[in-house]
């Protein structure tokens, strides 16, 4: 199995891509809100356990994605950009984003839409407290990357990758198995 | 045509919209939907701002880049796309403090302010740390099998979930 195999395109203009960012933007924010995700309450009843809209949202959004990515990059229409992870990296900072999901009770994207919903604990505090993470991040980057972010690395792979199988024996599998506990969930929750 | 001015649509509608649409942005602009590295530029732009031109030596800088983009453009329209939703379906309002969180703590806008910030920054800490944030990592990473996303979604989810009982059956 040949890794990224890059389609030949040309790239496209950086003005024509600032106009099709915002375009993916407003349709992406329009979804977010008529989901609830723009809402501190239905994330923290996520997380509470107590409504599960976030995840529902964010697994119907993997499968029919996912089917659709593998099937047009099996066409040779689209490459794959997995990110690069470690232990360090994707496990611990994992852990302290979500310790911040929680006590903020927004994410990146869906504090954006919740400033559009007129949410002003999201505009001021939430805002201002991720541009402050952010650039803490990068005062300290140098030595943590060193330090953390490079402990078992494992790169950019994937999991068909990393099975070292077809990635359809993933993709059907998954798309089943994540169909099914959101079946459950309807049942029971 | 008179779902757009429903304040809700079903989750799953909403899903398979946000998945349609990452199949777009994979064939058009050949970039997955992600947030938060946007907010890393955000933060470096307006450091420069203050300090000058050396903010773009720091390591981090130099890797991401300082400039507005793809990614920050579309960072800007999920602020227009949901306020437009919220706004022709009346759910557009002013609102300071959460009910959920008013209902535990009460409804000082100061106290959820401060919270939020103190949050505000653990998460822009901990979206950089981890490379990527619930639409980076939650939804483009995952659909794509990154092993990175699946460890980093799940430690998200399991950081709040913990996080969140402390906060709510715990503290308050």
């Amino acid at each position: 199995m040949t890794k990224n195999n890059e389609t030949q395109r040309r790239p496209l203009r950086s003005g024509t891509q600032k106009i099709l960012g915002l375009i993916f933007g407003i349709l992406f924010g329009f979804l977010l809100h008529k989901g609830g995700a723009t809402k501190y309450d239905v994330i923290l009843g996520q997380l509470l356990l107590q409504d599960f809209t976030v995840v529902k949202i964010m697994l119907s959004a993997v499968v029919t994605g996912m089917l659709g990515i593998y099937l047009m990059k099996s066409r040779g229409w689209v490459d794959l950009y997995p990110k690069g992870g470690s232990i360090g990296k994707s496990l611990i900072g994992g852990l302290i984003f979500g310790v911040g999901f929680a006590v903020l009770g927004y994410c990146p994207g869906t504090i954006s839409g919740a400033i559009g919903n007129g949410y002003l604990d999201a505009f001021t505090g939430g805002l201002v407290g991720i541009l402050l993470g952010a650039g803490l991040f990068a005062a300290v980057y140098p030595g943590l990357k060193v330090a953390v972010l490079k402990k078992g690395d494992f790169g950019d792979v994937t999991l068909p990758q990393l099975l070292k199988v077809n990635p359809w024996f993933v993709v059907i599998p998954l798309a089943i198995l994540i169909s099914a506990f959101l079946y459950w969930l309807e049942i029971h929750g | 045509m008179d779902c757009l001015f429903d304040p809700r649509w079903s989750p799953y509608a909403v899903g398979i919209g946000i998945g349609v649409l990452s199949w777009l942005s994979f064939l058009i602009s050949r970039k997955p939907i992600a947030c938060s590295t946007s907010f890393a530029r955000t933060s470096g732009m307006i450091e420069r701002l203050f300090r000058g031109k050396r903010v773009e030596s720091k390591a981090y800088y130099r890797e991401i880049g300082l400039s507005i983009d793809w990614q920050w453009m579309l960072v800007v329209g999920i602020i227009i796309g949901a306020g437009f939703s919220a706004a022709i379906s009346g759910d557009f309002h002013l609102q300071w403090t959460p009910d959920l969180w008013a209902a535990a703590f009460g409804p000082d806008p100061l106290l959820r302010v401060a919270v939020a910030l103190l949050g505000g920054i653990i998460l822009g800490f901990g979206a950089r740390w981890a490379g990527g944030c619930t639409s980076g990592h939650g939804i483009s990473g995952t659909l794509q099998l990154a092993l990175s996303s699946w460890i980093a979604a799940l430690s998200f989810f399991a950081g709040g979930i913990v996080t969140a009982h402390l906060i709510f059956k715990v503290l308050a």
